[in-house]
């Protein structure tokens, strides 16, 4: 039965005699391999070398040397991560327990769980972190107006101050996370424990928890890779404290000396090795069980857990946390009003500041190359997911990992790359270092980092559908463009639309990649609140961090509208 | 009727035969991952303008032939000719082929012209003429009127006939259906086959045919090709078929059978003697040499029943039915089926009454006598391909 040489020819044949797809897959290999591969392989490149050797450890003993202050950084970012990854898996399983399982008495308080996810979608980094300085910090409220303890700063900057807000950034994506998984459980296995005599508690223990544990574990490495990644936060709130992400940043912007950019490439391929090793372990062993054990679709509603000797105590719980979530929120929308930290009377000053003092001059770039961006991501994960489940060929699986790859990327490490690798164009070549210092890098990894979102949600969208209706083009005499343009993509507008509008917001709120590759003349939002809240101008930061949260909650707002007006693609995925 | 005519003569000059020669398809077993033969060695040679069913039960490899056709399969070996050219390069936007397929795969966010038009409009054909076949062929397929509607306001059988329409349209030089009707429930499943028969004959295209209902095959073929476990059982016209099954297989596929051990006892010049639990039978229909162990086929509506004959036996179960009495009669070690129809007045047999078998030796065939192999006995898996055309969309995970 070796004789299948002939069906793979064929196949191939009938592949290359499209060449609207050919031609795709060649542009994305060239872009995937430019800008996702290369700045990579040129950081480990870089971390083997030196200003005056092509190939050396110096840089790597450096970096490992008690004097470069990375091992230390290591050891707490590992800290911090595994804090903020145990305290967000439970804070997300509660969340989403309470929501999947438990009848609560109001639909307020669903509304302010849909808020408390959707927030840190729409939020600008340090905005949290500027929130909790402003209540414990040096002059915070609750340290120094209500409880009078001077000095605070001490005690909060650092790892309570990263860890408190890490958790309460990250909670949300391990809640929706658990809240799909918990979802999945088939009620009838808890109702068969329950009708054999086990309490609801011992329910919980012996049925919902096993089976829930890989998916636990999923969202306790997700919050953990991070938390690892996080750049703004520990900028901000860290004091003295470093991670590996600011260590690397400082190496970096710093002028440590010629060899300082080498140890800095060394430093990125240390926290690749790690977040990337997370990754895969996360995406190929835990994802995989998870599935396994949870493929079976409840097939009935869940009976809610109405007694109140549960309800009660679950609901206070997390109505508390919900609203110091959004208070947090609210109060930096606030402060931007206040005339300083001491006195809170009412003022537009810092508003004024913005619009007069050259603060325009970052909202035009972040806008612009945001709205640049936003399409070119959409229509890519969209073709990228198309190709992923839909095609088939040779390469395909590396089209999928490097897409997914950008996602496991912490951006401070991409960052490092696109510095490393363009400065003098491609391999010191001077290929493409044009784009060095213009909008267009910047574009490009905004496009990078917001791929893997789009292609996800594209991905899933496109397994709704059945392959028979894109057959059914092909064998009218549809070639790919006309099917992926006249079928495909109209079926998953949906996906597009909040492909569309997830990297406009992922873009406006971005720093961690971008912060080293923007100039004077190229200013971007995130930066300037970074740079405000390092000379301690809370105000005007809060100012930027309440126009871009205004911007990012209208993109969604618009996206949602317009979702409703076309909502006839997900309407019928519903009926069928 | 002016318009039909017109459509006829177009299609006419359009229609093409298509032939597979020696072809096959290897697929991997996603469990043991063995690889095995979804068809093999196919050859079937099917003439311009006739309907052609591929039957047999699941995992045949009759809708993997018919994607083969399509261009969604590439054979592993063989050669696919479309008319005379060889089309095995082609991928399936470039074959003359039209598909209908199980699940319809309507384009959901069109209405019903715009499903229609698609082909037409993909091939650049002016707006007037697009306009002016889609009015047409909705005309044809008796959905005038409904260009407007969205296609999840159809029902499921106006579904089926855009599904139709839309293939029809593009004037494929072959037609290609996949069980178009399984998703239809019973009484729209007759009058849309009949339907689908109708439509074929009066444009006369080529069509070839999917299906594992045997009713639908007979009543809608001009020839049927049975398969099984991925080669051809037997191809022939229904009445062949029916009254002239090559092996056990085919005999047990198509309708209700009674096979009956017997010994060729002698060769004549126009027929042969068989001998049947010692009663010698004249059998005018099939082969068999003398001395050879063969099998009766008799069909059950061909036997009758009566007080004394030659080929005793005794009732085991005797049913009214309304249409027919059923009965069940033990001859020897061999119980066969008898259906008497319009029982009305005729006489009634009771469970246990002795009988005799009577029946004219004309409506007998000799078949071959198979040794049953224990994994002919065991039901296939079924190869991936099939399961995938139930619904419009696959459910939520």
């Amino acid at each position: 039965m070796a004789s299948s040489v002939q069906a793979k020819s064929l196949d191939r044949k009938k592949f290359f005699s499209d060449p609207f797809m050919v031609f795709v897959i060649f542009f994305l290999i060239i872009f995937f391999t430019l800008f996702i591969v290369y700045p990579l392989v040129i950081l480990l490149k870089d971390g083997f070398a030196s200003s005056t050797e092509s190939f050396t450890f110096s840089s790597f003993a450096y970096v490992f040397s008690a004097y470069s202050g990375f091992l230390k950084a290591m050891e707490n970012s590992i800290i911090i991560g595994l804090a903020v990854g145990v305290g967000a898996a439970i804070l997300g399983l509660l969340f989403a327990y309470v929501d999947v399982y438990v009848k609560l008495k109001t639909k307020f308080l669903r509304i302010l769980f849909k808020i408390v996810s959707f927030l840190p979608v729409v939020s600008p980094p340090f905005v949290i972190s500027i929130s909790l300085i402003l209540l414990f910090g040096d002059t915070g409220f609750i340290t120094h107006d209500l409880l009078h303890i001077i000095d605070a700063q001490h005690a909060f900057y650092g790892f309570p101050g990263i860890i408190m807000v890490e958790i309460v950034t990250f909670f949300p994506v391990a809640y929706l996370m658990l809240k799909g998984l918990l979802k999945n459980i088939d009620p009838s296995l808890e109702e068969a424990a329950r009708d054999m005599g086990a309490g609801r508690w011992k329910v919980f223990t012996t049925v919902t928890l096993p089976l829930m544990l890989p998916g636990i574990g999923n969202a306790f490495l997700v919050t953990f890779v991070e938390s690892v990644a996080d750049f703004a936060n520990p900028m901000i709130i860290g004091g003295s404290l470093e991670t590996m992400s600011t260590c690397i940043y400082n190496q970096i912007m710093g002028s440590n000396g010629p060899d300082a950019q080498y140890q800095a490439a060394a430093m990125s391929c240390i926290l690749l090795l790690i977040s990337m090793s997370i990754f895969i372990v996360q995406k190929y062993a835990l994802e995989r069980k998870t599935v396994s054990t949870l493929s079976g679709k409840a097939t009935r509603q869940r009976m809610l857990i109405t007694d109140k000797s549960v309800t009660i105590p679950l609901t206070i719980i997390c109505l508390l946390i919900s609203i110091f979530v959004i208070s947090l929120y609210v109060l930096v929308i606030c402060c931007s009003f206040w005339k300083n930290l001491v006195n809170y009377s009412f003022t537009w000053k810092h508003y004024e500041t913005i619009f007069k003092d050259g603060g325009m001059s970052a909202f035009g770039p972040t806008l612009t190359m945001s709205a640049i961006a936003a399409p070119i991501t959409a229509i890519m994960s969209m073709i990228i997911a198309y190709i992923i489940v839909k095609k088939k060929f040779h390469g395909k699986g590396a089209i999928e990992f490097v897409s997914m790859l950008a996602m496991a990327v912490p951006g401070t490490i991409l960052g490092v790359g696109f510095i490393r690798g363009y400065v003098q164009g491609v391999f010191h070549t001077g290929f493409l270092q044009q784009i060095y210092n213009t909008m267009w890098i910047i574009i490009i990894v905004f496009i990078v980092r917001s791929l893997p979102v789009g292609v996800r949600s594209g991905v899933s969208a496109l397994r709704q559908i059945d392959k028979s209706i894109e057959e059914s083009a092909y064998d009218l005499g549809g070639n790919s463009f006309h099917v992926f343009g006249t079928v495909t993509l109209p079926l998953i507008s949906d996906s597009f639309f909040s492909s569309l509008v997830t990297s406009f917001v992922r873009s406006i709120t971005a720093i961690s990649a971008v912060i080293m590759l923007v100039t004077p003349e190229l200013q971007l939002v995130t930066c300037q609140i970074n740079e405000f809240a390092g000379k301690g101008d809370y105000c005007t930061a809060t100012a930027y961090a309440t126009m871009l949260i205004i911007i990012a909650s209208l993109a969604v707002g618009i996206m949602n509208l317009v979702m409703k007006l076309i909502g006839r693609g997900t309407k019928l995925k519903e009926e069928a | 009727m002016n318009e039909n005519k017109k459509n006829k003569n177009s299609e006419v000059k359009d229609k093409k035969g298509v032939r597979l020669e020696h072809i096959s398809k290897i697929y991997v077993d996603p469990k043991t991952k063995k690889e095995f033969y979804a068809v093999k060695d196919l050859s079937v040679n099917i003439k311009p303008g006739s309907f052609v069913t591929l039957l047999g039960p699941s995992g045949c490899g009759k809708t993997t032939t018919l994607r083969m056709v399509a261009g969604f399969e590439s054979p592993d070996e063989g050669e696919i000719y479309l008319g005379e050219e060889k089309i095995n390069e082609l991928p399936p936007n470039k074959r003359d082929t039209a598909m209908v397929f199980q699940s319809y795969a309507l384009l959901p966010h069109y209405n019903v012209y715009d499903n229609v038009a698609y082909g037409l409009k993909i091939r650049h054909i002016p707006k007037d003429e697009i306009h002016k076949r889609v009015l047409d062929i909705l005309k044809l397929v008796q959905l005038d009127g409904m260009e407007d509607r969205m296609t999840n306001q159809l029902s499921g059988g106006q579904q089926q006939r855009v599904a139709l329409a839309r293939a029809l349209v593009v004037k494929p030089g072959v037609l290609l259906f996949d069980e178009p009707l399984s998703n239809l429930d019973a009484k729209l499943r007759v009058s849309m086959r009949t339907e689908i028969r109708r439509i074929q004959q009066q444009i006369g295209i080529t069509a070839i045919y999917v299906t594992h209902d045997q009713a639908e095959a007979m009543a809608i073929s001009d020839q049927i090709i049975i398969m099984n476990k991925g080669v051809v059982a037997q191809v022939g016209t229904p009445k062949e078929i029916y009254y002239q099954p090559k092996n056990e297989f085919v005999a047990d596929f198509i309708g209700e059978v009674n096979f009956l051990d017997a010994k060729v006892v002698e060769k004549q010049k126009d027929k042969i003697i068989t001998e049947v639990y010692g009663v010698k039978i004249p059998v005018y229909s099939g082969e068999g040499k003398v001395g050879d162990d063969v099998r009766l086929v008799i069909r059950p509506e061909s036997l009758h029943l009566a007080d004394d004959g030659e080929l005793k036996g005794k009732v085991v179960v005797s049913t009214f039915m309304g249409s027919y009495q059923l009965y069940h009669i033990m001859v020897g070690t061999t119980l066969v089926k008898i259906t008497e129809y319009n029982p009305k007045g005729k006489k009634i047999y009771n469970v246990d009454d002795n009988v005799a078998l009577d029946f004219d030796p004309k409506d007998c065939h000799i078949i071959p006598k198979e040794i049953v192999k224990p994994e002919d006995v065991k039901v296939e898996e079924k190869p991936v391909q099939e399961k995938k055309h139930h619904c419009l969309f696959k459910k939520n995970k």
